[in-house]
């Protein structure tokens, strides 16, 4: 070889091996860094790492609990819980809903109510979960979703708790309904820190006792540790909690009684409350109109919703704890206890009465054309003499009727277990000044009094508070808070709660003067403006009729005929009683909406309902109170 | 047994192992090994590939066997042939290739069906090192840039497909027998700059998918549960392997399906998680051994071809290991490239024993063609 050649080939051997050692050097650099770069991952940001893997692959996944059941004081089932299948799509997982829901059809019946429904919860969801597209699923449906599954990512089956009313309508106001949880009710939940228990619930009381009780009946929410793969499917179970199933709730209510009440009214509007005097409990609470629950437990479709809700009845108003009425005559028994406790009337003491009440140049009339002659405190009560309380209020002033008949609860919450009670207005100058601005508005005219003594004016109370009042004067002036619940079972401990009666305070009154004043009201059932009503009735009772007005006509104008009325401007019949007399086992209010006088309409009505309760007399009219085989377990 | 018979036994047993290289077969055995046992924790669902796998093997032992009894001077003869092939293959796919997950990668042959690009792995390195051999005392700019053209053409072809990763790999066999080549470091730098100043235009002919890789690199939390959703999940598998691994079938990672391709691309990611630390540092020890050796062989070789072409595979495999294992750790944008000698699949194994034995060869004949 020649040495040049070998110089140069030895040149660039040497400049190989350069380039050769360059590379390693850069091969020694990149597995360094990678060595770091495990050394970071591996030991320094291990733990990290390793809650992320666990985080990965365990998920925690909520039981939803089993939903008390309400249940009527003799056991019979109002809510129940059935289990039934649902096809849902995950509206964030699928693309195009419309054509999806479109392919779903094709495969099983979509209604036009279950899309509108489906758009509906759409618009009020809370995000992440799935909603349903078809409810009650039959097992052949199931099936062939099941079979076509694969083609529909992002919709699925699931079983799901529905709960169930069997009675329908009876008692919808008592009972409420469930609805999906919605923002509000989950802001709330999260203020009250009990979302978590609700993790895997989709359904909330939004009324009624399935809304007050919702924490009993609701239930603990188990939990179970499940391996998930990354597609979200569980491979095992780690570990479960189980769910605690909600309380059980049983009312106060006696089905039977509601439904009699109920049918008593008919296709009439109006409240009626009825509680036990010696203990507060409710025994019935109607109101008219009413709707079904059912229609509610699978997500409202828009058309039922907006008819409830539009409604000029406003049938999701419970008129019996929200709605104000002005008592009428009803109001009469406390203004003549007021003037007997204050010394300003005697029993005996008499007025004569021309048909009208003179004041201030006005005439304020009575019923009665040409008037009740001479008329004692008895003899107001029964014939329900309103030029009597007309006097009576004016020499009373304002201050000392709203001081006497507020111990009976008039223009307060009752406090019964029901959210959305209404305060209603006790007229005072207090209460003008708390409720008008301008100077004018606040000042208190002497003749806003005079009608006052006649329950209407200023007065509105809700129908409870009527029943309270009068069965706290049942009680000779004992007042119990009312309430819907009488105790509540734990289903898995056997425990029972039981709600105990309280007194909300004693009234001082003269035994003597509510004598009197009860026996006043008992003439009125027997030979006063309820006497018709009350014609042979084998109890003794105490009763008062009323009669509202809804709209206020000119006092010297009043001798219009009622029949001829428009059925919205007729006035509101009122009865309030209770019964036997001497031992009270049964006080009540009725309010017919339009029904004309107090003796037509409302009297009748408490006459049906406490013949069924003091003698178990069934109304003449056909219908046996309830299914008959739902007297079901109080367990699930 | 008559000694005849022995001795003939002895002679055809000797005849078998000539040329296969004891530190060679000693480093790829245990890397084989390792893919074989990561693979059935991988694919634990799916247990009949590890059969294939191991029939993968054994193809491309007798592949490397094969390849470890070629000369080099045929490999040589060999190299211009290859890369023709190899370029018309491409140019074909471009043409009427299978379209698989939108690339078009494959070509039909008969009754299966291969990866072109593959070819261009062993002829690029062989076609560039016989262009440099050819000039060898006379290697003038002239020189690098036809290499330069022979390398980019293929490469555009395969990037087109798009297969981003094996362009990568193609690419990167040619660049190093360029360096070794001994391309002046004046037009590397230059080089070098072109290609930083060359990177807006490219960004802007990249495809979407391949930009949102490098995006998702720098922030994979950008997208948790699309591009950056490889990242994460390996990088929580490595990490949470620890120092001695979650143990053998037991990487929950991996195997509640949380990264994706674990048989293929991603298996470091299964091995890491449930080798950890330990088992990283033996994996990459392995690979250091390898390159070590194939570094000792080339610069033991004979002639400036086998130099180049020896030098070349030994920083392929570098570069197979570095990316893939980086790239699972979150340090290096995903593409898709193997971990050598691991991952599941037929071809690349293929390529990389035959690449095995080429520097057997290498190493055989350092001395019989001595000039």
């Amino acid at each position: 070889m020649h040495p040049a050649e070998l110089k140069d080939h030895e040149r660039e051997l040497r400049r190989f091996h350069v380039r050769l050692g360059v590379a390693a050097v850069a091969v020694l650099l990149a597995f360094g860094a990678l060595l770091a770069r495990f050394f970071y991952l591996q030991v320094l940001q291990h733990a990290y790492y390793q809650t992320k893997a666990e985080d990965n692959r365990i998920a925690l996944v909520p039981v939803p609990p089993n939903r008390g059941l309400i249940l009527d004081r003799n056991g019979v089932v109002l809510a129940r819980n059935y289990s039934a299948y649902t096809l849902e799509i995950f509206p964030r997982k699928v693309a195009d809903l419309e054509h999806t829901i479109d392919r779903l059809s094709q495969l099983i019946e979509i209604g036009p109510r279950d899309r509108a429904r489906f758009r509906k919860l759409l618009g009020e969801t809370r995000g992440a979960e799935s909603l349903p597209i078809r409810t009650r699923l039959s097992d052949e449906e199931v099936a062939r979703f099941a079979a076509n599954s694969f083609r529909f990512p992002g919709v699925e089956i699931r079983a799901r708790l529905f709960r169930q009313y069997p009675y329908g309508k009876l008692a919808s106001h008592v009972i409420g309904y469930m609805g999906r949880i919605n923002e509000r009710d989950q802001e709330a939940l999260e203020k009250k820190g009990v979302a978590a228990n609700y993790r895997g619930t989709d359904f909330i009381g939004k009324s009624g006792i399935e809304a007050s009780y919702e924490q009993a009946l609701h239930g603990v929410t188990g939990l179970e540790q499940v391996e998930i793969d990354a597609a979200g499917r569980a491979v095992r179970t780690l570990s479960r909690t189980p769910p605690q199933p909600g309380d059980n709730v049983v009312l106060t209510i006696d089905m039977h009684l509601q439904q009699v009440a109920e049918q008593a009214f008919g296709n009439r509007d109006g409240a009626l409350v009825a509680i036990e005097p010696s203990t507060g409990a409710v025994l019935a609470l109607v109101s008219k109109p009413d709707f079904d629950p059912n229609l509610f437990v699978d997500g409202i479709d828009p058309e039922n919703w907006e008819e409830l809700n539009t409604s000029p009845e406003h049938p999701l108003t419970d008129r019996a704890i929200a709605g104000l009425y002005p008592p009428g005559s009803t109001f009469k028994p406390y203004l003549a206890l007021a003037a007997l406790e204050l010394g300003k009337r005697t029993e005996k003491q008499t007025i004569f009465d021309p048909g009208y009440f003179m004041f201030g140049g006005r005439r304020f009339r009575d019923d009665k054309p040409g008037g009740h002659g001479t008329v004692d405190m008895r003899k107001a009560i029964v014939e329900s003499c309103d030029t009597y309380f007309y006097m009576l209020a004016n020499d009373l002033g304002i201050d000392a009727i709203a001081r006497s008949v507020a111990p009976f609860g008039f223009g307060s919450r009752t406090g019964i277990d029901l959210d959305g009670e209404a305060a209603g207005v006790l007229p005072s100058p207090q209460w003008k000044m708390r409720r008008f601005h301008t100077a004018e508005q606040r000042k208190w005219y002497p003749g806003e009094t005079i009608s006052i003594g006649i329950g209407q004016g200023y007065n509105a109370y809700t129908p409870i508070q009527m029943a309270l009042a009068v069965a706290t004067l049942a009680e000779n002036g004992v007042m119990y808070r009312p309430h819907l619940v009488d105790h509540i079972d734990n289903p898995r401990t056997g425990e029972r709660r039981y709600v105990e009666p309280h007194v909300v305070r004693r009234i001082p009154l003269d035994r003597n003067y509510v004598d009197f004043v009860k026996s006043a009201m008992a003439e009125v059932n027997v030979d006063g403006t309820a006497a018709h009503a009350f014609a042979g009735a084998q109890y003794t009772s105490a009763g008062k009729t009323g009669t509202a007005q809804v709209v206020a006509m000119k006092e010297n104008a009043r001798d219009y005929d009622n029949g001829k009325v428009a059925e919205r401007f007729r006035d509101h019949s009122l009865f309030v009683a209770f019964a036997p007399l001497e031992n009270p086992r049964i006080a009540l209010a009725v309010v017919v909406e339009h029904g004309g006088f107090g003796a037509h309409a409302a009297a009748p009505i408490a006459r049906t309902v406490l013949d069924y309760y003091l003698l178990g007399k069934l109304p003449e009219r056909p219908g046996q109170p309830g299914p008959a085989s739902e007297t079901a377990q109080a367990t699930p | 047994m008559t000694q005849l018979q022995r001795f003939s036994l002895r002679r055809l047993l000797a005849g078998l192992v000539e040329g296969i290289d004891g530190p060679l077969l000693a480093i790829v055995l245990p890397l084989a090994a390792i893919g074989l046992v990561t693979l059935y924790s991988a694919s634990h669902d799916v247990p009949a590939r590890e059969v294939t796998q191991a029939v993968n093997f054994v193809v491309a032992f007798v592949l490397m066997w094969v390849a470890a009894r070629t000369p080099p001077q045929t490999l040589m003869r060999l190299a211009l042939p290859a890369y023709l092939v190899g370029l018309a293959l491409l140019v074909a796919v471009a043409l009427g290739g299978d379209v698989v997950n939108g690339a078009r990668r494959w070509l039909h042959v008969g009754v299966t069906r291969f990866q072109p690009s593959e070819i261009m792995k062993i002829a690029m390195p062989l076609m560039l090192a016989w262009h440099f051999h050819r000039h060898e005392a006379t290697l003038r700019l002239r020189d690098f840039a036809l290499a330069g053209l022979l390398l980019a053409v293929p490469v555009a072809l395969i990037a087109r497909e798009p297969d981003l990763g094996t362009a990568l790999l193609v690419a990167a066999a040619g660049f190093y027998v360029i360096f070794l080549a001994g391309i002046s470091w004046k037009v590397l730098g230059v080089l070098a700059l072109v290609v930083l100043a060359s990177l807006p235009p490219l960004w802007g002919l990249m495809h979407d998918y391949q930009r949102e890789r490098i995006l998702t690199l720098l922030d994979p939390s950008q997208d948790p549960l699309g591009a950056g959703y490889h990242i994460i999940q390996s990088t929580i598998a490595v990490g949470s392997g620890g120092i001695g691994g979650k143990g053998w079938l037991h990487g929950t990672q991996s195997h509640l399906e949380f990264i994706p391709e674990r048989h293929t691309d991603f298996i470091f990611a299964v091995f890491s998680e449930e080798f950890g630390l330990v088992g990283n540092c033996v994996l990459l020890a392995l690979y250091a051994l390898l390159i070590v050796r194939g570094m000792v062989i080339a610069a033991k070789a004979p002639s400036f071809f086998t130099r180049l072409l020896a030098g070349s595979i030994t920083l392929i495999y570098f570069t197979y290991a570095f990316v893939n294992m980086g790239m699972v750790a979150g340090i290096v944008p995903v593409v898709g490239v193997p971990l050598p000698f691991v991952s599941y699949g037929g071809t690349a194994l293929a390529t990389l024993f035959i690449g095995v034995g080429i520097l057997m060869s290498i190493h055989r004949h350092r001395t019989l063609v001595q000039t």
